[in-house]
C-alpha cells in the first residue's frame, strides 16, 4: 500500500505542452478518478505515473520512493487497460503469471499467487483458456487479475470498462468497488464516463487541456463545481447556465438575466440572499447562473417567489425513474428533471423556481466560481 | 405506416427469380475465361514442349500434346546440359540457389523483423528519418549502387562469395521487409506492449515471448516474399555470387542463350520449368498469403 | 529504488538502437553513400578501375551522343508507356470482373497471378519460345491455312521491344489486378448500396465514383510499376539479349555492359546517374504528395 505524489510535472511532445506544472497527491488506499473529455491528458498522466512515458520535468513518488526515473516494473504498480491487452497466445494462467515469471519467482509461489487471485476474481474455471475464448467481461477480469497478482501498492486503470456493454459495465463497476474495499489498495482510475467517476471515486480530479480543474469528492464536484467547465462537463443532462448581470439593491445581491429587458419593468431579478458566495461579487459583474435540472421546482401557477421564471416546455423525455423536460426560459434553452409521476403536456407554460442554496454562479470572463 | 391491404396477394411473392444465363454473366465469365486461357497457355506450352522429342518439335505445332512422352529433356536439363564450358546441367545451379536462399532468407527476415519491431514500439530520435531513407532506397535503380557495392564487398573480402551474395540479398530485402513488419506491428495494440512493460519484460523478451508467437502469419508472408524473390534473382547473382556460386537463373540463361549448335528447345523448356518450379510450388501452396505478401505495404490508405 | 540513476540519454533505448544498426547502415552506407559515390565518379574518366581524374561532363556528352543509349532510352519509354497503359487497363478490368461476386474467383485470381511468381528469366525464355518465328505460335497459325502468317517480333529491328512488352505484361498484370482488387474491396460497401438505391448504373458508379476514390491505389500501383520498368534487365537479356542489333537495348543493360563488360566505368556510372535522376524526378513529387496527404489526414 502506498501513496502517490506528483510534484510539478511537465510533459511536452515536441512543441506541444501536454501537462504543465501538475501537482497531485493520492493518499494511501484512496480511489482517485481522473475524469475529463478525450485529449485532456488524463491517460497521458496515468502513463507518466506508470513510467510508460518519460516526463520532461518534475518528480513522481510512489510510497517513499522517488520513481521518476524508474522502469515501469520497478515502480510497484499494476495496470489494467481498456483493450484488456491480454497476451493472445498465452492462456489465462500464463497471462496472470507472466510478470511473476519475468521477475523470477519460484514455480510454487507463482502457482499459489495465481490460485489466490483466481479465487478472488472467480476465474478459476478459465485458467486453461486462451483470451480469444473469453467474453469481454471475463477478459477484463483476467486483466484485473494480472495487475492483482503482482502484489503491488498501486493499481492504475486506463478506461477499463469502456469496451464493455452497458450492463456489464455496471456489474463490473460494483465489483471493482467491492474489490477496492476488500484490498484497500491505492487506485488511480482514468475514465471519460462521469457515472463511473461519481460512483467509484473517493475523490475525482476533473481535467481539461492538461490541467486539473478541480480535485474534490464526487459530492463536491457535482454540487460545488469550481468553474464553468466542471459544471458543464459533469452531470447529465448538463447544468442549465443562464447569462446575466449582478447588481445590488438595498444591500441585497440580485441576478438579472440578459434577455430580461423585454420583461415587466417592475421585475428586478432573482434575489441571491441565500446563495453562498465563495468570492466577493461586484456590481455589474457579468456572470452565469448555473442550476442543475433536478434542482428546479416546477409549479403550474405563478408563485410569489421572486426566484422564478416562465418555462416553456416543448419536449418531454421519459427516462424511467424520472422525466426530463426540454424547453426554454426567456428564449434560452432550459431543461428540468422531475419525477416520473409529474404529469403534463408538451407546449405548456410552467413556473420554474430555483433552490439557490444549490445553485452555482460563475464569472463569465474567468469561468471561476464566485 | 399503414398496413398493406390483403388485396395485394396476387403480386410477386417470395425470393426473386435469378437467371443463370443473363447477358451480364455471359460477358463476365466469357471474358474471364478467354483471359485465363491466354494466361495459362505459356505454362502449357512449356510443359508439352519439355515432354516432346526434337523431331516432333520441328514438325511445328507447339500447342499439340506430345505424341510420345519423353523425359529425356528433363534428365538432360538437370544433369548434362552445357552452360558455356562445363556440361553438368542445372543441378549445380540448383544447389547454389539453395545455398544462397536459406541463409539469405533467414538472416534478412531476422534483421528486418527486429527493425520493424524497433520502429513500431521503440522509436528513438531519428528512427523515422532512417526508415524513410531506407524506403526511398527501395526505389533507387540498383544500377546506381552496384559498382560501389562491388568495391565494398571486395574490401570486406566477400566479393564473389556465398557470404557476399547473402549480404546483398539481406541489404536489398530490408526496405520492403522492414515496411512489412513495421506495418504489421503497428496494428498490434500499443496497450499490449505497455502491459508487457509493466510486467517487467524488456526489448528482447517482448519481441520473443509476446510478439513473435502472435505474428506467425506475417513471418510466413515474409518467407514467401523472400523465397520467391531470392530464387528468382538473376541480377545480383550474376554480379556478386561469383562463377562458382552462380544461382539457377544465371545457369539457365547460360544454357539457353549461349549454347552453340543445335537449339534443343525441349531441353530449354525443361530447364526453364525446373527453374520456375520452386516459386510455382510456393505460390500454389501459399495462395492467399502470397497475395497478402505482394499487396503488403502497397495498398495502404 | 531511491538510487535509480538518471538514465543516460544515449544509453536509453539501447537495445532498440543496437537492433536498428543494420537498418541505419543500409540506409546510410548503401543507399545514400553508394549513390553519392556513383554520382561523383560519373564525372571521371574511370575505365576498368575508379580513378579521380575528373573530366566534367565528358561522360554525359558521350552518353547522349551514343546511338545505343538513345535507342535504350527510346525503348524504355515505349516499354514503359505500353506496360503502364495496358497493365492498368487490363489489370483494372480484370479486377472489376472478379469483383462481381463470381464463382471460381480464387481460381481465376490464381491463374492471372501465377506468372508473377516466376522470374523474368523464366518469363523471357517462355515467350522467346512462344514467339519463335519458325516454330512458335506463328507456325500453328500457318498450319491452319494462313500460309503467309508471320510473327516477326523477335527478329525485327523495329518491333523487338514489343515482344518484351508482351512478356512483361503477361508477368506483371496479375500484380496490378491484385492491387486493384484490394482497392475495390477497400471501398465502403455502402457506396454501392447508395448508388443502387439512387439507380446509378454500375459502369457509371465505377467510372465516376469508385475510380476517383481509388486514386491512392492507382498512384501506388503506378509507382510500383514504374520502379519496375526502370529496372528492366533480366527480361531483355533472356528474350533478345538487346537484339537484333541494338533494337531492344535498355538503359539498365547499358549500365551493366559498360561497367562489367566493356570496362568503361565512367560511362556506366554516367548512365546510371541519369537513371537515378529520372527516378528522383518522379519520386520526389510523389513522396511530397503522399506526405502532404498524410498531413491533411492527421489534421
Amino acid at each position: 500500500m502506498s501513496s502517490v505524489d506528483i510534484v510539478d510535472l511537465h510533459l511536452s511532445f515536441g512543441a506541444t505542452k501536454v501537462l504543465e506544472n501538475l501537482h497531485l497527491n493520492v493518499a494511501e488506499g484512496e480511489f482517485l478518478v481522473l475524469l475529463g473529455p478525450s485529449g485532456c491528458g488524463k491517460s497521458t498522466l496515468l502513463n507518466c505515473i506508470a513510467g510508460l512515458l518519460d516526463i520532461n520535468d518534475g518528480q513522481i513518488f510512489i510510497g517513499e520512493h522517488n520513481v521518476t526515473w524508474a522502469e515501469p516494473k520497478d515502480r510497484g504498480i499494476g495496470m489494467v487497460f481498456q483493450s484488456y491487452a491480454l497476451y493472445p497466445q498465452m492462456n489465462v494462467e500464463k497471462n496472470l503469471s507472466f510478470g511473476l515469471r519475468v521477475a523470477g519467482f519460484s514455480k510454487a509461489i507463482i502457482r499459489q499467487k495465481v490460485a489466490e487471485v483466481a479465487h478472488i476474481l472467480q476465474i478459476e474455471d478459465l485458467l486453461k483458456r486462451k483470451p480469444a475464448a473469453l467474453s469481454g467481461g471475463q477478459r477484463q477480469r483476467v486483466a484485473i487479475g494480472r495487475a492483482l497478482v503482482r502484489d503491488v501498492g498501486v493499481f492504475l486503470f486506463d478506461e477499463p470498462l469502456s469496451n464493455l456493454d452497458a450492463k456489464l459495465r455496471t456489474d463490473l463497476r460494483i465489483e471493482l468497488k467491492r474489490l477496492h474495499r476488500k484490498l484497500g489498495n491505492t487506485m488511480i482510475y482514468v475514465t471519460h464516463d462521469q457515472m463511473e467517476a461519481l460512483t467509484l471515486a473517493d475523490r475525482i480530479a476533473v481535467m481539461k487541456n492538461g490541467v486539473i480543474q478541480q480535485l474534490d469528492t464526487p459530492n463536491g464536484i457535482y454540487h460545488r463545481p469550481k468553474n464553468r467547465f466542471v459544471a458543464d462537463f459533469v452531470g447529465s443532462p448538463s447544468m442549465n447556465l443562464i447569462q446575466g448581470t449582478l447588481f445590488k439593491q438595498d444591500e441585497e445581491w440580485l441576478f438579472r438575466m440578459h434577455s430580461e429587458a423585454t420583461q415587466d419593468e417592475q421585475w428586478v431579478g432573482i434575489s441571491l440572499t441565500h446563495y453562498p458566495f465563495t468570492a466577493a461579487p461586484a456590481v455589474g459583474q457579468k456572470v452565469e447562473l448555473g442550476i442543475r435540472p433536478e434542482h428546479v421546482i416546477l409549479t403550474e401557477k405563478a408563485s410569489n417567489s421572486v426566484s422564478s421564471y416562465l418555462f416553456l416546455v416543448d419536449l418531454v423525455e421519459p427516462m424511467g425513474p424520472d422525466v426530463v423536460c426540454w424547453g426554454s426560459v426567456a428564449g434560452e434553452p432550459f431543461k428540468v428533471r422531475v419525477s416520473a409521476d409529474f404529469v403534463f403536456k408538451p407546449d405548456t407554460t410552467l413556473m420554474a423556481s430555483f433552490d439557490l442554496t444549490r445553485a452555482s454562479i460563475f464569472d463569465i470572463e474567468t469561468g471561476g466560481r464566485i | 405506416m399503414r398496413g398493406v391491404t390483403p388485396t395485394t396477394a396476387i403480386g410477386p411473392r417470395g425470393s426473386k427469380p435469378k437467371r443463370i444465363l443473363s447477358t451480364r454473366n455471359i460477358v463476365v465469365y466469357g471474358v474471364l475465361t478467354v483471359a485465363a486461357v491466354y494466361w495459362v497457355i505459356p505454362l502449357y506450352v512449356m510443359i508439352v514442349t519439355s515432354l516432346k522429342g526434337l523431331p516432333e518439335i520441328r514438325m511445328g505445332n507447339i500447342f499439340a500434346p506430345p505424341l510420345q512422352i519423353t523425359f529425356e529433356p528433363w534428365v538432360k536439363a538437370w544433369d548434362s546440359a552445357c552452360t558455356g564450358l562445363s556440361c553438368e546441367g542445372l543441378k549445380v545451379g540448383f544447389w547454389n540457389s539453395v545455398k544462397i536462399l536459406i541463409p539469405s532468407t533467414f538472416i534478412s527476415i531476422a534483421i528486418a523483423s527486429v527493425n520493424g519491431y524497433a520502429l513500431s514500439f521503440w522509436k528513438f530520435k531519428g528512427s523515422e528519418v532512417f526508415f524513410t531513407l531506407l524506403l526511398l532506397g527501395a526505389f533507387i535503380p540498383y544500377q546506381v549502387i552496384i559498382y560501389p557495392l562491388v568495391i565494398l564487398l571486395r574490401e570486406l573480402g566477400l566479393f564473389a562469395s556465398l557470404g557476399g551474395i547473402v549480404l546483398i540479398h539481406t541489404v536489398f530485402g530490408m526496405p520492403i521487409l522492414t515496411l512489412l513488419f513495421r506495418n504489421y506491428f503497428a496494428s498490434v495494440p500499443m496497450e499490449l506492449f505497455k502491459a508487457a512493460r509493466v510486467d517487467g519484460a524488456g526489448f528482447w523478451r517482448i519481441f520473443l515471448q509476446i510478439l513473435l508467437p502472435m505474428s506467425l502469419p506475417i513471418f510466413v508472408v515474409a518467407l514467401i516474399l523472400q523465397i520467391t524473390g531470392i530464387w528468382n534473382d538473376f541480377f545480383f547473382g550474376v554480379i556478386y555470387a561469383g562463377t562458382l556460386n552462380f544461382p539457377m537463373t544465371v545457369q539457365l540463361n547460360n544454357i539457353v542463350n549461349t549454347t552453340q549448335g543445335v537449339k534443343e528447345y525441349n531441353v530449354n523448356m525443361a530447364a526453364t520449368l525446373l527453374t520456375g518450379l520452386l516459386p510455382l510450388v510456393v505460390y500454389f501452396i501459399s495462395g492467399k498469403l502470397f497475395v497478402r505478401g505482394i499487396a503488403a505495404g502497397a495498398v495502404k490508405g | 529504488m531511491n538510487t535509480s540513476k538518471r538514465p543516460n540519454l544515449w544509453l536509453r533505448n539501447m537495445s532498440a538502437k543496437v537492433a536498428a544498426v543494420p537498418m541505419i547502415a543500409t540506409a546510410l552506407i548503401v543507399f545514400v553513400g553508394c549513390s553519392v559515390w556513383s554520382v561523383v565518379y560519373s564525372f571521371t574518366s574511370s575505365r576498368s578501375l575508379p580513378k579521380e581524374n575528373f573530366v566534367g561532363l565528358k561522360q554525359y556528352e558521350r552518353l547522349f551522343s551514343s546511338n545505343r543509349w538513345v535507342e535504350s532510352v527510346e525503348n524504355v519509354f515505349i516499354f514503359g508507356i505500353c506496360t503502364l497503359v495496358f497493365s492498368l487497363i487490363v489489370g483494372f478490368s480484370l479486377a472489376v470482373l472478379l469483383d462481381q461476386k463470381i464463382r471460381f474467383e480464387n481460381t481465376f485470381r490464381t491463374i492471372f497471378l501465377y506468372p508473377f511468381a516466376l522470374s523474368f528469366m523464366v518469363t523471357g525464355l517462355v515467350w522467346q519460345w512462344m514467339l519463335n518465328p519458325q516454330l512458335g505460335v506463328a507456325s500453328v497459325v500457318r498450319n491452319l491455312g494462313f500460309e503467309n502468317f508471320e510473327i516477326l517480333l523477335l527478329s525485327s529491328r523495329e518491333y523487338s521491344i514489343y515482344a518484351i512488352v508482351i512478356a512483361g505484361l503477361w508477368q506483371g498484370t496479375g500484380l496490378v489486378m491484385v492491387l486493384m482488387l484490394a482497392g475495390l474491396r477497400g471501398i465502403d460497401q455502402d457506396i454501392w448500396k447508395a448508388s443502387r438505391v439512387d439507380g446509378i448504373p454500375a459502369w457509371k458508379t465505377y467510372l465516376f465514383i469508385v475510380v476517383p476514390m481509388m486514386r491512392p491505389v492507382f498512384v501506388t500501383t503506378l509507382v510500383i510499376i514504374a520502379s519496375g520498368i526502370v529496372k528492366v534487365y533480366d527480361l531483355v537479356l533472356a528474350m533478345t539479349q538487346g537484339g537484333p542489333g541494338i533494337s531492344s537495348e535498355v538503359p539498365a543493360k547499358y549500365v551493366y555492359d559498360y561497367m562489367f563488360g566493356r570496362a568503361n566505368l565512367g560511362q556506366g556510372l554516367a548512365a546510371s546517374t541519369v537513371m537515378l535522376s529520372t527516378v528522383l524526378i518522379v519520386l520526389i513529387p510523389w513522396s511530397y504528395m503522399e506526405f502532404r496527404d498524410k498531413q491533411e489526414k492527421s489534421v
